[in-house]
């Protein structure tokens, strides 16, 4: 379990990925700053496993997927899927690439067009990729929609016919039905009440058992992340800054800001009176962040070392690696 | 408990909604009180009443929505005898309110220490120097860093976090008796939250402000509230002190909704799920609202509906099972 060897159970590979969004500013709409959404971040994925993705908003989450996914162009950095860079992929090997690598979104609203009924919307994959004659199409998608736990009698209503969580099932419909080895799922139950969201976390459990996919899971959500991760990686500022086992990471965080978030989260037992740690100040810009390690401006351990030293990624106890000058269990 | 104790009370509160698709049954008769310095936490799934509630109480329904049964009393007067007149006096002062999005409430073309300074000056009665001053204290209470620079910021200069601050120094500016808190904290970073949670439980020992908390979030109803109401579909299913509410759910719905919540350090195997989904309050079904989820239904549960029950302990339940 390593984030960068090569080894060959890893489905996929991310090494030092950077992102950087140019910000156009004066008459001639010259770039004018960057925003580092993404600044050198490396993970792995074994393959049937679940990496949990989490930090706070605008630590680079969602960034992360859709580069992984080549939606959006990297600034830098190598993206392995089955050992292949996926970045320099021919055209043919993109368009196998791309039926094997899908994405759920966080809003089910937005991601489906209102006005075609969610039968044709989840089709529009094979359509695209021009897999199987209509009427294969048909059986295909009546074959996910069962597996969502939706029948074949909801492929002619249109969205608005559904509630929220369904409409998310609906969206796991779409990524299923292109048969994908890995599923990128971004917030995937942030928009919906806390019973529907367990049957939604559950159904993807069951889908991952049963089909043996890979999944990356993005959430701001730990408690989510928990309950679904194998390994849960965690971001701040543009920078994967503490990444482990599920257990490793929730038993014995070592990053100062793993710890902030960790003692943050409201416990649903009242019962339960814990020492919090108050971050001051808010979250900098990733526009110009702050020297040396990322967090210091934050961080109740910094010392003068942290304002200068960018602390390194690198592995404190096997498996388990953080990148902070004086991580402690 | 004496009867002045009592801040708020709504007895049988009605509000409905007249729109094209019919009449949205929205709070379907409410009863609840709050003491002065309580806070009670308002949980239940989306769309269920919690914010039409607040709405109720400050009157701000719009042209579609009214009140059309009920009394809501503050402080023994009914807010629905008021004149508009006389109930924006209490709005802004006797009761504030934190809505979910701060920005939508600040106004956008004026700096956030005038829109504080104004209203010190129009609900306290403050000249331009002392509101001046009051506000800087105020902003430097929540932990609004830099206040007086901050003050002269337009609210699209400021993070979430931070005008949820203002937001609240605002609704603090004047001493609220009561403060009606709408999702304060969901569109926060979790450490941003600790932060703003923190400040509202000073806040409360300080001012005795008592405090309506609006939230889904089990976890900040278990660490804010003395006592819980449990709406579904527009109606009041459980109430209870917290403690007794987390230990031992009486209510389906309520059970259902902390067995389905994922608990840190807590992983298990599968979640708990409560079956189908919330029915529409257009037309919403005669008996028991949750009968259509409910594991436990039994003839009774469709026919009729149950009342409100008391258990031990200050506890209501709306369920035929007890
Ligand atoms: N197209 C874009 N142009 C410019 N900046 C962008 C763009 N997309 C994202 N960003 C910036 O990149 C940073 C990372 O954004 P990203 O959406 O990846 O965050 P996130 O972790 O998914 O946050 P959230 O939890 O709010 O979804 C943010 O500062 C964001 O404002
Ligand atoms: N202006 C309106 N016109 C018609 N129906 C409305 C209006 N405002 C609210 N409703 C309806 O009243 C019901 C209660 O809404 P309310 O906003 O109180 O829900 P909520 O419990 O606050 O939900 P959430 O957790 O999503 O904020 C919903 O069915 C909603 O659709
Ligand atoms: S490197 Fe220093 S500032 Fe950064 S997290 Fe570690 S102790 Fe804190
Ligand atoms: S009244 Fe009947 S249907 Fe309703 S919650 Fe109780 S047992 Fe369930
Ligand atoms: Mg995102
Ligand atoms: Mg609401």
């Amino acid at each position: 379990m390593t984030v960068s060897n090569s080894t060959s159970e890893n489905l996929l590979e991310v090494r030092n990925l950077k992102k950087y969004f140019p910000i156009k500013g004066g008459l001639m709409r010259r770039t004018v700053a960057q925003v580092k959404a993404l600044d050198g971040v490396s993970f792995s994925i074994k393959k049937g496993e679940t990496l949990g993705l989490v930090g706070e908003s605008g630590c680079g989450k969602t960034t992360t997927g859709r580069t992984v996914l080549r939606l959006i162009p990297p600034s830098g950095g190598e993206v392995l899927f089955e050992g292949q860079d996926v970045l320099k992929a021919s055209s043919s090997r993109m368009r196998t690439l791309r039926r094997d690598m899908q994405i759920v979104f966080q809003d089910p609203y937005a991601s489906l067009n209102p006005r075609i009924p969610v039968g044709q919307s989840i089709a529009e994959g094979l359509t695209i990729h021009n897999i199987g004659t209509p009427k294969e199409r048909l059986d295909q998608v009546a074959q996910v929609l069962d597996r969502v736990g939706l029948n074949s009698g909801h492929m002619r209503r249109f969205p608005h016919e559904f509630s929220g969580g369904q409409r998310q099932r609906i969206g796991i419909a779409r990524a299923l039905v292109m048969q994908p080895k890995l599923i990128v799922c971004d917030e995937p139950v942030s928009a919906l009440d806390v019973s529907i969201q367990a049957q939604v976390l559950n159904l993807l459990n069951d889908l991952q058992k049963d089909l043996g996919l890979t999944y990356l899971f993005i959430a701001h959500n730990l408690s989510v992340v928990e309950h679904i991760s194998n390994r849960v990686g965690v971001m701040y500022l543009g920078r994967m800054v503490e990444l482990a086992s599920r257990d490793q990471l929730f038993r014995k965080p070592m990053h100062p800001y793993t710890k902030a978030l960790m003692s943050a989260i409201p416990l649903p037992d009242p019962t339960i009176k814990r020492d919090r740690i108050i971050l001051e100040g808010d979250v900098p810009s990733p526009v110009n962040p702050p020297s040396g390690c990322r967090f210091h401006p934050r961080c109740w351990l910094a010392q003068d070392i942290c304002k200068h030293d960018d602390p390194i990624f690198e592995e404190k106890e096997p498996g388990h690696f953080v990148a902070c000058h004086f991580a402690q269990g | 408990m004496a009867q002045s104790d009592v801040l708020l009370k709504l007895k049988g509160v009605k509000t409905y909604f007249f729109t094209d698709e019919g009449t949205v049954h929205a709070v379907d008769g409410l009863d609840f009180q709050v003491r002065r310095g309580e806070t009670l936490g308002i949980v239940g799934e989306s769309g269920c009443g919690k914010s039409v509630t607040s709405m109720s109480i400050l009157r701000l329904l719009g042209k579609t929505g009214k009140v059309i049964e009920g009394e809501i009393m503050f402080d023994g007067e009914n807010l629905l005898d008021l004149s508009e007149e006389e109930m924006r006096k209490i709005r802004g002062n006797r009761i504030s309110m934190i809505f979910q999005q701060p920005t939508t409430c600040l106004n956008p073309v004026f700096r956030i220490g005038e829109q504080i300074i104004e209203a010190l000056q129009i609900h306290q009665g403050l000249s331009g120097e002392e509101a001046n001053k009051r506000t800087i204290e105020l902003l430097t209470l929540v932990g609004l860093p830099d206040p007086v620079r901050r003050m002269r910021s337009f609210p699209h200069e400021i993070s979430g976090g931070q005008a949820q601050r203002v937001m609240i120094a605002m609704a603090l500016a004047c001493n609220p008796e009561l403060l009606i808190a709408d999702e304060p904290t969901t569109a926060l970073d979790v450490t941003i939250q600790a932060q703003i949670l923190d400040l509202m439980r000073e806040l409360r020992e300080k001012v005795n402000t008592a405090i309506i908390l609006i939230t889904h979030d089990l976890g900040v109803v278990a660490e804010m509230a003395e006592n819980v109401m449990v709406m579904y579909a527009g109606k009041a299913v459980e109430y209870a002190p917290v403690h007794a509410l987390f230990e031992a759910p009486k209510h389906p719905y309520t059970q259902g909704l902390i067995a389905s919540t994922p608990v840190l350090g807590n992983v298990r195997d599968e979640l708990e799920t409560i079956p189908g989904q919330v029915p529409s309050l257009l037309n919403p079904p005669a008996g028991c609202r949750f009968a259509s989820r409910c594991a436990h239904k039994m003839d009774q549960c469709t026919q009729e509906e149950p009342p409100l029950i008391k258990l031990e302990g200050d506890r209501l339940v709306r369920c035929w099972l007890y």
